[in-house]
């Protein structure tokens, strides 16, 4: 008799961040139980995935969920039921929520809620300080303590040097990262798009490189004394290059980038297009070069896509005006098969390790490796598959993505999270 | 045919050479009608333009208005602070409830860069940038480049400097983009912070000593110091602006003698030029003002003549 809770994946390849083999993988109670090359079990619900390629699940570490507070946005449902329609078995949300998400009582209704919804796994991150102020940090043990799996402010850089040093300090021995938005604010004023010869052109305020870059050297000279940081949305060749030497002097920090940062760039605004603004903004060709080398060489750890989804009403205004953001959950793993896979020639395993190890590793869950004994959170790609961004393809609840319409090749087939098929393609 | 876009007239940047010149030759026809007794043509008599201007000004919307007068068509104007843009109505549904009561076409002035083309991509009818953030301004432009024909004859090789804020200017990159489609060699100059990123990529070269960029010139185009920009150290007082960068009869003696001293409006004196070089021989700053008239009636006529493509 076949129980839902075993499954028996078959003949697959089997994609380790170490290596990649044809093998089947067993499933037994939410565990992966056995890699081995010919697997019987009568137990077992049998999947036959000749020609797809198991990964170890997906982990986003940057996603807005906007619950509670602007649920005609986005809700943990739609967001959730999005992340596994992408191929994503986990994701850890923002806490720039309405209220903000600072303190026991809101991790745990995202916990308790996400468990209803049962779709992808939430890690949720809570505010680094009280209402996201940046003046007094929250109570960060007793959010991990209810689930709080990371922290952070984004949507605002942590300004206030001090601030950062306590919180490194305070949250030292829980091993839980503090995840930067860097930006100078005083640099990027009002600025809308990256500040270049297309923001000349099409007048409109710049943000410079130098916002970021400066923000991120300021952040990571701190890190070196007192903590571990994680640098969210990496978009520049310069910030790159101070990521890498920071590395290189042996400093606790790691960074992730987002699908649009090496797909795209400044030129996607043209026309004064709001679905292509974002912030940190698209950056020039060599940015994208860069970010892409960046991934290659180890410099930036993840792809984490900075979901941000907006209705159509925040978009379709004056470019100044319009809110920053995209929604990323169900093309990040079209965009980077097509990108780094089909253009740039990433080997699988090394997409294996940016989309799922690393990510798991900055968060400090055992997952990450298609391995007996890891949790069963599984993305299984069919390499093959040519796709078209299409909106109403998309569940989550908004649809501001400059992706539509792109066209390119290797998707997600089916989600497995916990051991149960949370998603698959309808054949 | 039927459901086809009009044109409309967002930037020059959109414009070909010879769609420029179209409109400058339509402008020549329509400035001879200043000398006659009766100053109208009637020949936008069955229509009604709204002038939409989310950023106050005197001159431009004085000058379109005038330039509807003329062609006997009817102008309703409609000031932020006195509709319901103050409830806080969008851009769009401002602009789809005029055009739902017929309107024929939209002038619009408004701070940020690229508004008039979110008006344009959602209304069917044609849409006349009167100024947008640092974006394009494209019927001063016009009307520089009107001035300059007058005085000069023609614009091909001659030697244009543009003198003051680059950055913040719309002014400037719509003389940008019409002059160096026309041929003309257009050198910008101003304080180093007030230089845009990359505008020598529209074909313009960059110096910060006024001394080099007016030595030579046939025209100098003098843009008008936002004194709020102080405030955003840009620059540091209006004094050391005027002594590095403002235009006065001394430093006027390096450029060519018959040199046309050219100003958008309104003058800060003694800032960006002297009141000597203001109230100067050369200058033709009442004279760009009246052509601004017949450039802004060409621009409708031919927009709403849909005989006549712009
Ligand atoms: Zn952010
Ligand atoms: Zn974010």
């Amino acid at each position: 008799m076949n129980s839902p809770e075993n499954l028996l994946l078959k003949n697959a390849t089997v994609v380790n961040p170490e290596s990649s083999q044809v093998a089947d993988v067993l499933i037994q109670n939410g565990k992966i139980t056995e890699v081995a090359a010919h697997i019987e079990n009568s137990e077992a619900h049998i999947i036959d995935l000749k020609g797809k390629f198991i990964f170890p699940g997906f982990i986003d570490l940057h996603v807005h969920l906007r619950e509670p507070g602007q649920e005609e946005k986005e809700t943990l449902a739609t967001g959730l039921a999005a992340a596994v329609h992408g191929g994503i078995t986990a994701v850890c949300s923002m806490p720039n929520t309405n209220p903000i998400t600072d303190n026991e009582y809101f991790i745990k209704f995202l916990v308790d809620k996400a468990w209803e919804i049962n779709k992808a796994k939430l890690y949720p991150i809570g505010a680094i300080t009280k209402q996201s102020k940046g003046e007094e940090i929250s109570e960060i043990v007793s959010m991990i303590r209810a689930g709080a799996m990371a922290f952070s402010d984004d949507g605002l850089p942590l300004e206030n040097m001090l601030v950062l040093r306590r919180a490194l300090q305070y949250i030292q021995p829980y091993n839980k990262p503090i995840i930067l938005h860097c930006e100078n604010k005083h640099l990027s004023l009002d600025g809308s798009m990256n500040e270049g010869e297309l923001s000349t052109i099409l007048g409109l305020p710049g943000i410079h490189r130098a916002c970021e870059e400066a923000s991120i050297a300021q952040s990571i000279e701190v890190a070196k004394y007192f903590g571990r940081i994680h640098i969210a949305h990496v978009s520049t060749k310069g910030s790159v290059e101070i990521i890498r030497l920071a590395k290189q002097r042996g400093i606790a920090v790691t960074a992730e980038t987002a699908p649009h940062y090496f797909a795209l760039t400044e030129k996607d605004v043209n026309n004064y297009n709001t679905n292509a603004k974002m912030n940190p903004p698209l950056r020039t060709e060599e940015d994208r070069r860069a970010i892409i080398e960046g991934l290659r060489d180890g410099t930036l750890d993840a792809i984490a896509t900075d979901h941000a989804p907006h209705a159509v009403d925040d978009k379709n205004k004056e470019f100044n005006l319009a809110a920053f953001g995209i929604i990323g959950l169900e093309t990040s793993v079209m965009v980077t098969m097509q990108k780094l896979v089909q253009e740039e020639g990433f080997p699988l395993e090394l997409i294996a390790k940016i989309c799922s190890t690393n990510p798991a590793n900055i968060l400090g869950v055992h997952s990450g490796h298609v391995k007996a004994g890891y949790v069963a959170d599984l993305t299984v790609i069919n390499k093959e598959a040519n796709w078209e961004v299409k909106d109403y393809q998309l569940y989550s609840k908004s649809k501001n993505t400059p992706f539509i319409g792109m066209q390119g090749k290797g998707k997600a087939f089916m989600t497995i999270v916990n051991g149960k098929i949370a998603w698959q393609e309808k054949v | 045919m039927i459901n086809e876009k009009p044109k409309s007239l967002l930037g020059l940047k959109d414009l070909t050479r010879l769609e420029i010149e179209n409109i400058l030759q339509q402008a020549t026809l329509f400035k001879e009608i200043f000398n006659r007794p009766i100053k109208k043509v009637a020949t936008l008599s069955n229509k009604v333009v709204v002038s939409l201007f989310y950023e106050p000004s005197t001159r431009t919307k004085a000058s379109f208005d005038l330039a509807l007068r003329m062609l006997g068509a009817g102008s309703l104007g409609f000031t932020p602070a006195s509709s319901s843009v103050t409830k806080g109505e969008t851009l769009i549904d401002t602009v789809k409830n005029l055009e739902s009561m017929g309107v024929d076409a939209i002038i619009i002035r408004h701070g940020m860069g690229g508004a008039p083309h979110l008006v344009a991509s959602n209304t069917n009818i044609p849409v006349v940038n009167a100024g947008d953030g640092f974006n394009e301004h494209p019927t001063q432009a016009l009307l520089d480049m009107f001035t300059m024909i007058e005085e000069k004859g023609y614009i091909e090789g001659k030697k244009v400097a543009i003198i003051g804020d680059i950055m913040h200017s719309r002014v400037a990159r719509s003389n940008i983009w019409g002059l160096t489609k026309c041929g003309a060699k257009v050198i910008v100059c101003g304080p180093p912070s007030l230089i845009p990123v990359g505008i020598e990529s529209l074909g313009v070269t960059v110096t910060n000593n006024v001394e080099e960029a007016i030595e030579d010139a046939d025209f100098i185009n003098v843009l008008r110091v936002q004194l709020e920009r102080q405030k955003g150290s840009f620059f540091p007082s209006t004094r050391e602006y005027h002594r590095e960068y403002g235009i006065t009869a001394q430093r006027l003696k390096k450029a060519k003698s018959d040199a046309i001293i050219m100003h958008p409006g309104p003058m800060n004196r003694g800032v960006e030029i002297s009141t000597e070089v203001a109230d100067g021989p050369y200058n033709v700053i009442l004279e760009q003002v009246r052509n601004g008239v017949a450039v802004r009636m060409a621009v409708l006529y031919m927009l709403l003549m849909r005989s006549k493509e712009i």
